[in-house]
C-alpha cells in the first residue's frame, strides 16, 4: 500500500507525518489531513466492548468533551463536541465500514464544523483482554494555530483520544471512571 | 470535617473542609480512627515534592469505621478497616497479577499524562500525596473518600487494637515486600541500610524468612537499638566505615542480600533538581544515592540486592560495572499493598511480628501540625507520630 512505513511501526508514530500520501489504511473516504492513532489493552473481551461502544449513545460517558450523541438511525448519528473557548462544534457522522466484534469506521458528513474519519479495532489478545486502536483523521478549525490553541485548551484531539480511551478502559474493567474528588460538586467542576 | 491541609514548606494546618461523599459505585466513606504520619510525609511538609495545591488533604496510613458505602462496595456499615495507601482497581491485567502499584485504573485519565511522561507507564494511585499520584485527598482528616472499597481495605476483627494493625497500610508490607525481594534463604547474612520503620520491618521480616543474622546501619543510636532489640547487629556509620565493618562482620565474603531502606520514606514522584535539592540539603540526603552504590559494592558475588527506598529521578555513579561483574541481582518497586494485607494480619494476630513498638507520640488530629513539626526536628527520639482523631485535645 503506497505510503505506509517499510517496518511494523503505526503510521501515527512517524517522525515526520505524511497523512497526506498515507490514504488512511483501512479508512475508506478518509476525511481530514491530521492523523491521531492511539493503541490501550482492555482486560474484557472484544465482544463486550465492541457491543457497548457500537451503542453511540454511551460514548459520553467516558468521552469527555462529547456533550451528547444523537443517534439518527442504524448507520447516522450526530454529535455535539466542546471546543476551545466554550464553543460547541456539530457534525453528523456516518458509519462506513463495520465488522461485528472487531471494527467500526466512519467519516463525518459535509457541512461537517469539523471534518474526520477514523476507525475503532477489537483486537483480541488472550489473557491480556482485547487491544483496542483508534485511528481518527480531522481537519482541525484554522489548520495548524487552531490545533496549537486547542492544545493548549487541552481540547486537542490526540491528548483527548489519549484520555477517552484510558476512561474506556476504566468504564469496561471497573465499572466507574476513576475520580479524585472528595465530593460531588469537586466532581461536577471537573466534568466542566 | 477537620482535616491536616498543605499549604506549603513547613506550613500544614488543621482546617474545616467539606466532607467526603461517594462519588463512585465501589466508594466507600471511612471514618478514620488512627492515621500515622509517614517520612514520605515529610518531604511533602519540606516541599520537595511538585504538584501539591494548597488546601490538599495529606496521609496515607490511615483506618477507621465504614460509616457510608456506595451501591457496590462489599464492606458494612461499622466494620473496622486498614486502608492500602496504593489505590488500586483489582479488575486490570496488573492487579490480576498482584502488582497492584502498577494498577492501570487508579489514577484519574488526565493524572496519568505525568507519570506517563516521567515512567513511560502511569503507577496506580496514592491517598494524600500530590496531584502527579492523583489528588486524592488523605487519611489526616476525621473523615476520607475511598475508591474500590471492595478490593483494597483489610476487615480487622474485634478485640484488636488499632495500633496492632494500623501499619498493614504502609510500611509493614513494604518490610516484607523489601525482605521478600531480598530472595532470602535460611542461613543468609542480611544487610538493611537505614533503620526508619521500614529498615526495622524488614529486620522483622528477614529473621521470619530465615536469615541466620541480620545488619542494621543508620547514625540515630535510638534507632539502631530498636534494631537490636530484633536481634539484629548494628553499624553506626558515623563511628564505623560500613564497607569495611560489613567485609570484617561477614569473614570477607560480603552480605548474601543487601536492602537499602534509607529514603525509602519517599513514596513519592520525584523529578531531577528536586531530587538534588534533597541530596543538598538534608542530613542524610547526601548519603541517600550513596546507600544504593554501598549495598552493590558491598554485597557478595552473586548475590541479591532489594530496594524499597525510592528513587524517583535518575542518579550518577551508578556502579554499572560492579552489578554486572558480579552478577548481583537487582529487585524493587512500590508496595503491592493488598497482595501482602491477609497474610500480614494474620501473621500480627498470631503475635510473629511486633508493631506497636515503633509508635513514640500519640496525639489527637487538631495537634497535627505539631506533630509534623517534632518528627521534622527530632528524628533520633520520634520514630512515629500517630494521630487519633476521636482523642481529645490536650
Amino acid at each position: 500500500m503506497s505510503g505506509q512505513l517499510p517496518d511494523s511501526a503505526p503510521p501515527a508514530t512517524a517522525r515526520q507525518r505524511q497523512a497526506k500520501e498515507w490514504p488512511a489504511d483501512g479508512v475508506d473516504d478518509a476525511v481530514g489531513d491530521t492523523l491521531v492513532g492511539q493503541a490501550v489493552t482492555i482486560n474484557r473481551p472484544a465482544s463486550e466492548l465492541f457491543s457497548f461502544f457500537r451503542d453511540f449513545a454511551n460514548l459520553p460517558s467516558f468521552m469527555e468533551n462529547v456533550e451528547r450523541v444523537e443517534v439518527l438511525d442504524a448507520e447516522r448519528s450526530r454529535w455535539a463536541v466542546k471546543a476551545p473557548g466554550g464553543k460547541t462544534v456539530e457534525w453528523t457522522s456516518g458509519i462506513t465500514d463495520e465488522v461485528p466484534d472487531r471494527l467500526i469506521a466512519w467519516a463525518s458528513e459535509k457541512g461537517a464544523d469539523v471534518p474526520n474519519s477514523g476507525r475503532i479495532d477489537f483486537r483480541p489478545a488472550g489473557d491480556r483482554g482485547t487491544v483496542v486502536t483508534a485511528t481518527i483523521l480531522y481537519d482541525p478549525p484554522a489548520g495548524a494555530i487552531g490545533r496549537l490553541v486547542a492544545k493548549i485548551f487541552q481540547r486537542e484531539p490526540a491528548i483527548q483520544a489519549r484520555r477517552d480511551l484510558r476512561r474506556f478502559k476504566q468504564l469496561m474493567e471497573t465499572g466507574e471512571v476513576a475520580s479524585a474528588a472528595r465530593t460531588r460538586k469537586q466532581r461536577d467542576e471537573e466534568k466542566g | 470535617m477537620r482535616a491536616l491541609t498543605w499549604h506549603g514548606k513547613h506550613d500544614v494546618r488543621i482546617e474545616t473542609v467539606d466532607d467526603p461523599e461517594i462519588i463512585n459505585p465501589r466508594d466507600a466513606i471511612i471514618k478514620v480512627t488512627a492515621t500515622a504520619i509517614c517520612g514520605s510525609d515529610l518531604h511533602l511538609y519540606d516541599g520537595f515534592i511538585p504538584t501539591m495545591q494548597k488546601g490538599d488533604i495529606l496521609g496515607h496510613e490511615f483506618m477507621g469505621e465504614v460509616v457510608e458505602t456506595g451501591p457496590a462496595s462489599t464492606l458494612r456499615k461499622g466494620e473496622r478497616v486498614v486502608v492500602p495507601f496504593t489505590i488500586a482497581c483489582g479488575n486490570c491485567y496488573h492487579c490480576g497479577k498482584h502488582q497492584y502499584s502498577a494498577c492501570d485504573n487508579g489514577l484519574p485519565a488526565d493524572n496519568q499524562d505525568i507519570a506517563q511522561t516521567l515512567y513511560g507507564q502511569p503507577m496506580s494511585g496514592l491517598f494524600g500525596y500530590s496531584h502527579m499520584t492523583g489528588g486524592y485527598s488523605g487519611g489526616q482528616a476525621e473523615y476520607v473518600r475511598v475508591p474500590f472499597s471492595d478490593v483494597g481495605p483489610i476487615v480487622i476483627p474485634d478485640g484488636v487494637d488499632d495500633e496492632e494493625v494500623l501499619f498493614l497500610s504502609d510500611i509493614l508490607p513494604t518490610g516484607w515486600m523489601a525482605a521478600e525481594n531480598a530472595g532470602i534463604e535460611p542461613g543468609d547474612i542480611v544487610a538493611v541500610w537505614g533503620c526508619g520503620p521500614v529498615g526495622l520491618f524488614a529486620v522483622q521480616s528477614a529473621f521470619l524468612m530465615g536469615a541466620d543474622r541480620v545488619i542494621a546501619i543508620d547514625h540515630f543510636p535510638h534507632r539502631l537499638e530498636l534494631a537490636r532489640k530484633f536481634g539484629a547487629e548494628t553499624i553506626n556509620f558515623e563511628e564505623s566505615k560500613t564497607y569495611d565493618a560489613l567485609m570484617e562482620m561477614t569473614g570477607g565474603i560480603g552480605p548474601d542480600a543487601c536492602i537499602d531502606a534509607v529514603g525509602l520514606e519517599a513514596h513519592g514522584f520525584f523529578v531531577d533538581n528536586v531530587w538534588d535539592q534533597i541530596k543538598a540539603s538534608t542530613f542524610l540526603g547526601t548519603d541517600r544515592a550513596h546507600s544504593i552504590r554501598q549495598a552493590i559494592i558491598a554485597c557478595r558475588k552473586g548475590g541479591r540486592v532489594s530496594m524499597p527506598a525510592v528513587y524517583g529521578g535518575f542518579i550518577d555513579k551508578f556502579p554499572l560495572g560492579a552489578f554486572m561483574e558480579k552478577g548481583l541481582t537487582l529487585k524493587t518497586g512500590q508496595t503491592h499493598v493488598q497482595h501482602y494485607m491477609p497474610g500480614l494480619l494474620q501473621a500480627i494476630l498470631d503475635g510473629k511480628i511486633d508493631t506497636t513498638f515503633l509508635i513514640s507520640h500519640r496525639l489527637p488530629l487538631e495537634e497535627a501540625p505539631e506533630g509534623y513539626r517534632m518528627f521534622h526536628d527530632r528524628q533520633n527520639e520520634v520514630t512515629k507520630v500517630v494521630l487519633k482523631p476521636g482523642l481529645a485535645a490536650a
